[in-house]
């Protein structure tokens, strides 16, 4: 273990406000950390890299996600397994073991019963991302009752590590930071007195009588029963990976996990990176890397165009940063963690032309080839799913209106399929506008309003060149009111 | 190779796009150069700009610079997302000013020699900054630069000590 503190004191952008410094232990060692820190950030703000091991072959496992989806971090916390510790905050004198492979069955008598609550409400939105809390916002200012429930233990979703101006029009937000669109928008959630937010609480299923269970874990853990009259499903996105030898060491991780703990948490990733595919995620990420002190050694694209925007790639090209394009990583080298990573020249047909290895000296292998949205709710409460490639895979049809094949049930942002977040928050208030109407919000306003916003998301904001593929994507998904009618009632 | 598969849009790309303004226009003093050739969906320049220089009918139009509203003032450049807008002023006979956005640390201070960067990134030079304003945490830096290096320095870099 070393002793440096990977944390990060002077960055351009973001003035990490950190908590009250605590304690905790992790395999029986003293760790410090900070408030408001999740576990994994604490564990790696001090060098930690490994944070399991994989149950078939024992191989470390590091970082991925941090957002609570792909299972690479589970510990044992205070005698109870299988905890993501990306998302599980620190608290004072907490004991933290890494599982190697399958958990031992937790000892009994530390679960205690917990609580079953019966919850009324007009409108419950899953998801505290934008789209969630545009939802949200828009349902409770027309009078609705809102429950909101959050997986994480801070609202935002993916905007708290967004730390460049966001593009679009100002009234959706544009010309603002991320994190700092968040802030606002909690802020506007706390005002309003007929929203109830609920954090670190997992909507964990779909039942009849459109019942839905929430799993809320932390101080006050209970199993809510929440019976809402409409829902807005707003469940967000999780990163892909790649195959490639060695794509499970530790220090090979998603893009936005990276941005997690680099721009959530001040902890450093790595110091040297490489980044594999250059959609704007891959390029925002290299120029965080670099505001954050670290060094970029090179972005592969494996296409022979550079993906993302144009004027996000001239920002790090300015800098002196590589795009190789027709390029891909075939290999990550080491034992414990990532110290170097070959890449290889690709043929028309993708496939690495042999004698073209360049092999860089990096820790940090960044992947950001793309989004698939999370939709595992919209699938076990039974609604019509088709896949559709340009939207990162599998998600529900719906109406222009947002509904899906399940009555009363909206979606809205990434999960609705992955494209930018301006239309997060305009997928967002359409779905929150919607729900209030179906529940007989009679307000000539709100049918006014929801039609201006499909007008400019359709025939304006979508008709841009650059956002070509999701738009087509979007159309795929969307049905007509008639064909849903049918497709409810099985024609 | 175009701007879409190098990351670097050259002075003809530029040119044949309309992007650069008319010479005359430069040698008058302080003008903006906004180099966003792609068709995104992204307005904030136009509103940024006091004098209503900038112009664009749909939100994905590339912007238009109506060069003879502009006055150089430079409020556009730190308010770009994409820090895709410079303000060139080769009104003096032996120097140019620059005023490019900046995002690192450390600080950018008036006097401060800086290392010029291209838009690949490579040192074409010295400069010295001669202005530098904050709009929320983005720096739009004023410097110094040769005068045949206008249309090529398109970065500084402040070296951490
Ligand atoms: S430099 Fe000033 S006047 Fe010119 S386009 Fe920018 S904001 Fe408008
Ligand atoms: S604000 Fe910047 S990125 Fe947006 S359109 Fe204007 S120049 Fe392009
Ligand atoms: S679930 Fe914790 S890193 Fe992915």
């Amino acid at each position: 273990m070393s002793t440096r503190d990977y944390r990060i004191y002077d960055h351009p952008i973001i003035d990490f406000r950190r908590g009250r410094k605590i304690t905790f232990y992790f395999e029986d060692k003293v760790i410090e950390a900070y408030e408001g820190e999740s576990i994994l950030a604490a564990l790696y703000a001090v060098g930690i890299r490994i944070f399991s091991w994989s149950p078939k072959l024992s191989r470390p496992r590091g970082a991925f996600c941090m957002i609570g989806k792909c299972s690479s971090c589970l510990a044992t916390v205070d005698g109870i397994p299988n905890k993501r510790i990306c998302i599980e905050p620190v608290r004072e004198g907490i004991r933290v073991y890494r599982q190697k492979g399958l958990p031992e069955t937790p000892n009994v008598k530390q679960i205690e019963e917990l609580d079953t609550v019966e919850v009324e409400t007009d409108l419950l939105v899953i998801g505290g991302g934008p789209a969630g809390l545009q939802a949200a916002l828009t349902a409770s200012k027309l009078g609705l009752n809102v429950v909101i429930v959050n997986d994480h233990y801070k609202l935002g979703g993916q905007l708290v590590k967004q730390t460049h101006r966001f593009f679009g029009a100002r009234q959706f937000n544009g010309g603002m930071r991320g994190f700092k669109i968040a802030e606002m928008l909690e802020e506007k959630i706390r005002k309003q007195n007929n929203i109830k937010v609920y954090t670190q609480a997992l909507a964990y299923g779909y039942f009849k009588g459109g019942i839905v269970g929430v799993a809320v874990r932390g101080p006050k853990p209970v199993n809510l029963l929440v019976k809402p009259k409409a829902i807005v499903a707003a469940t967000g996105a999780s990163e892909k990976g790649l195959t490639f030898e060695n794509n499970d060491l530790p220090g090979v991780m998603g893009a936005g996990g990276a941005q997690t703990l680099m721009n959530e948490y001040g902890v450093l990733p790595g110091e040297k990176a490489l980044i594999i595919g250059s959609g704007n995620v891959g390029l925002i990420i290299a120029y965080q890397l670099m505001q954050a002190g670290a060094k970029v050694q090179a972005i592969a694209e494996i296409l022979p165009k550079i993906g993302g925007w144009f004027v996000h790639a001239a920002k790090i090209r300015r800098y002196g940063v590589k795009i190789l394009t027709r390029h891909t990583i075939t290999k990550a080298i080491g034992e414990t963690h990532v110290e170097k990573a070959v890449l290889q020249m690709v043929d028309e047909n993708f496939r690495p032309v042999p004698g073209t290895e360049k092999e860089f000296d990096v820790d940090l292998v960044l992947l950001s080839v793309g989004l698939t949205p999370d939709t595992r709710f919209f699938s076990q409460a039974g609604a019509v799913m088709k896949w559709i490639p340009e939207l990162g895979g599998l998600t529900p049809i719906r109406t222009r209106y947002l509904e899906t094949s399940v009555e009363g049930l909206y979606i809205a942002g990434d999960a609705a399929g992955i494209e930018e977040a301006t239309t997060a928050f305009i997928e967002g208030e359409i779905a929150g506008l919607s729900a209030a109407i179906k529940l007989g919000v009679d307000k000539k306003e709100a049918y006014e309003r929801r039609e201006k916003l499909l007008d400019y998301l359709w025939n304006e904001y979508r008709m841009s060149p650059v956002v070509e593929r999701s738009r087509i994507g979007k159309l795929k998904a969307t049905v007509s009111e008639e064909e849903m009618e049918k497709i409810r009632r099985g024609l | 190779m175009g701007f879409k598969e190098t990351g670097v849009i050259t002075p003809r790309e530029l040119e044949e796009k309309g992007l650069l303004p008319p010479k005359e226009r430069l040698e008058k003093g302080p003008v903006v150069i906004i180099e966003c050739p792609e068709e995104i969906p992204c307005n904030i320049c136009v509103d940024a700009c006091p004098f209503n220089a900038i112009i664009m009918d749909k939100i994905y139009e590339i912007p238009r610079v109506q060069w003879d509203k502009c006055t150089g003032c430079g409020t556009c450049v730190p308010q770009c997302p994409g820090l895709a807008i410079f303000v060139v002023d080769l009104s003096k006979p032996d120097k140019a000013l620059l005023t490019l956005p900046y995002e690192f640390k450390p600080e950018p201070t008036k006097g401060a020699e800086v290392d010029l960067l291209d838009r690949e990134g490579r040192v074409v030079g010295k400069g010295k900054i001669v202005n530098a304003r904050v709009y929320d945490k983005t720096w739009a830096v004023t410097v110094e630069i040769p005068r045949d290096k206008w249309l090529e320095v398109r970065g500084i870099w402040i070296p951490r000590k």
